[in-house]
């Protein structure tokens, strides 16, 4: 299909893209010494973009079928545990010397915490969250109980308490560029956020059924007016976006070298400042939001700590008053 | 032979009884005009035809088998694409993609039928230009345009279109009365819902009109253009005040 030079294609908005840059930017001044600063953007960014893999299901959920999540910390809080349990048995593999034995092992930690969460999703999406569809405030009673209800059935099998999860040795320790040390789970940790974004970008932009889901956010009605069962594409997204909570899970159980039972509670009010200042629907917007929550967590973590309990929601009163419906908002919601 | 059969249909939305037993015929072939003043229920009717809106009680028969109760994927499977009156237009995916979603068989916009496409930028060659263009960019003539491509992008048994030249300048309107004709030249089925009574002259074979829910007159189109005083009762105008 050929097409006229003339006729523009889409301009995309570059201003929120823009917005990290400038907000990394300005922090180098405040922070003065770069070595600091290096380390804390890479901590920003490695923070980012796990919170993006978790939320990156929740917004879409939203968007398909306007469901209110709050029990998306299940999975979370599942993926982080099946991980300590996956790699406890696999000890060998954990403590060997060999860097690929020690990422093998995280690899199966997380296909198994991807499967467990996503069959967990599954459930969770059959029994909790059908139901109430097209019901707001019950969606929001429920989804709660059910996180209540996960957290409990954790304890069940895993115990109450704090259960660590320590890095295998290959990715302790930073990398030295100059003065600044990165450490080297937060360069893993940012790599495979980004291989997770291309991916779904891929998927979203590339694919028959990434279209369906753009549209789904859209209209959903049209969609199924247009001869697509649109149910179906919610559970398959509600599903992967379980499994990518899943993985989320243990990204961020290895970030913080343990894993309690309310994991998935203590990182909900994180995703759902991502999902709103990105845009309720929009990946793109989701993955921008979370970037900018992690630079200002970890920026103001350092410059005032005070400050840090409350910059995230900060973040996202100035967005909203700059952009009401988020940075990337979705067309006809 | 009718293609679309709805007896004594009735249908609820919420505590509001919309349709009152509509009794309406499709043939095959043929243009079929719905028309109506505004609340009469004519898109509540393509809504329960579609079953957006469940009928609550009457039967809708889309080539002999009942269409309720069915979800509103198999319906449109089963052969019926519906334009409806907001056009449905997904703003923040391109002309292209948008096409694509309507094709069902074309996993991918090149395997959509290029001599169909091309016969489709023949009727709307605002939509080859805009290719690569956010469809929520378009004007609301070309969104229209859009609306119907999408719609006829595939072959389909029956077209279910919603006040298509709402709001539309008059060179627009000329425009989708062409497109409709050459889609009538090919014995397309078209049920149109209209309130602009000389697109409804120019383009149907037959027509009904609806009041509070239900069809007060069916018959030949020609048959209510000529008659001034069946416009004036029916529908509180004549076609000689549009002309």
């Amino acid at each position: 299909m050929s097409t006229p030079a003339a006729i523009p294609k889409a301009q995309f908005d570059w201003i929120p893209l823009a917005l990290v840059a400038a907000l990394a930017a300005a922090g180098l001044p405040l922070i003065g010494s770069p070595s600091t600063w290096l380390t804390l953007t890479v901590a920003g960014l490695a923070m980012g973009l796990i919170v993006f893999v978790i939320a990156s299901g929740l917004t879409l959920v939203f968007g398909l079928m306007d469901v209110l999540n709050f029990g998306h910390g299940v999975f979370i809080a599942f993926g982080a545990f099946v991980a300590t349990s996956v790699l406890g048995a696999m000890g060998v593999w954990t403590t060997s010397e060999s860097a690929w034995l020690n990422l093998g092992a995280i690899f199966v930690a997380m296909l198994a915490a991807m499967a467990v969460a996503g069959a967990i999703g599954w459930a969770f999406e059959r029994v909790i969250v059908r139901p109430v569809y097209g019901l707001h405030l019950k969606q929001i009673l429920i989804t709660m109980g059910g996180m209540i209800v996960g957290e409990e059935m954790i304890k069940v099998i895993w115990g109450p308490q704090q259960i660590p999860l320590p890095l295998p040795p290959a990715l302790r320790g930073a990398f030295l560029v100059g003065d600044a040390a990165i450490e080297k789970y937060r360069v893993l940790a940012v790599v495979l956020g980004l291989v997770v974004f291309a991916a779904l970008l891929w998927t979203l932009n590339r694919t028959k059924v990434g279209l369906l889901v753009r549209a789904g956010v859209q209209d959903r009605e049209m969609v199924e007016s247009l001869g697509y069962r649109i149910r179906r594409l919610f559970v398959g997204v509600f599903v992967a976006g379980s499994a990518l909570a899943g993985l989320g899970g243990v990204l961020w159980g290895l970030y913080q070298q343990s894993v309690v039972p309310q994991i998935g509670a203590q990182v909900n009010v994180l995703i759902f400042i991502v999902i709103i200042i990105g845009g309720l629907g929009s990946t793109f917007g989701c993955f921008v939001g979370a970037l900018l929550v992690g630079l200002v967590a970890n920026y103001t973590g350092f410059l005032a700590p005070k400050v840090a309990l409350f910059s995230n929601i900060a973040l996202m009163v100035a967005i909203l008053l700059w952009r009401p419906r988020g940075l990337y908002p979705v067309t006809s919601r | 032979m009718n293609l679309l059969e709805l007896k004594g249909v009735h249908t609820h939305i919420g505590a509001y009884h919309i349709l009152h037993g509509v009794d309406l015929d499709v043939p095959e072939g043929q243009v079929t005009m719905l028309l109506g003043r505004n609340g009469a229920g004519k898109t509540t009717t393509l809504r329960t035809i579609m079953g957006l809106w469940t009928a609550s009680q009457g039967t809708v028969s889309f080539e002999g088998q009942s269409l309720v109760g069915l979800p509103t994927p198999e319906i449109a499977q089963r052969g019926i694409a519906y334009v409806p009156e907001s056009m449905g237009i997904f703003g923040d995916l391109t002309v292209r993609e948008n096409m694509t979603l309507a094709a069902r068989s074309a996993a991918r916009a090149e395997a959509i039928d290029a001599t169909r496409l091309e016969w489709i930028f023949g009727l709307f060659p605002a939509l080859k230009k805009f290719w690569l263009y956010p469809a929520g960019k378009l004007s609301g003539g070309q969104k229209q345009m859009l609306a119907v491509a999408r719609a006829i992008v595939e072959p389909r048994r029956l077209l279910l279109i919603d006040e298509p030249s709402k709001g539309l300048a008059p060179s627009i309107i000329q425009n989708l009365i062409s497109a409709f004709r050459e889609l009538k030249a090919q014995k397309s089925s078209i049920l149109l819902v209209e309130q602009n009574f000389m697109m409804a002259k120019a383009l149907g074979d037959r027509v009904a009109v609806m009041d509070d829910g239900r069809v007060v007159h069916a018959g030949p189109m020609a048959e209510l253009a000529e008659d001034e005083a069946l416009q004036q009762r029916l529908l509180g105008l004549s076609l000689g005040a549009h002309q």
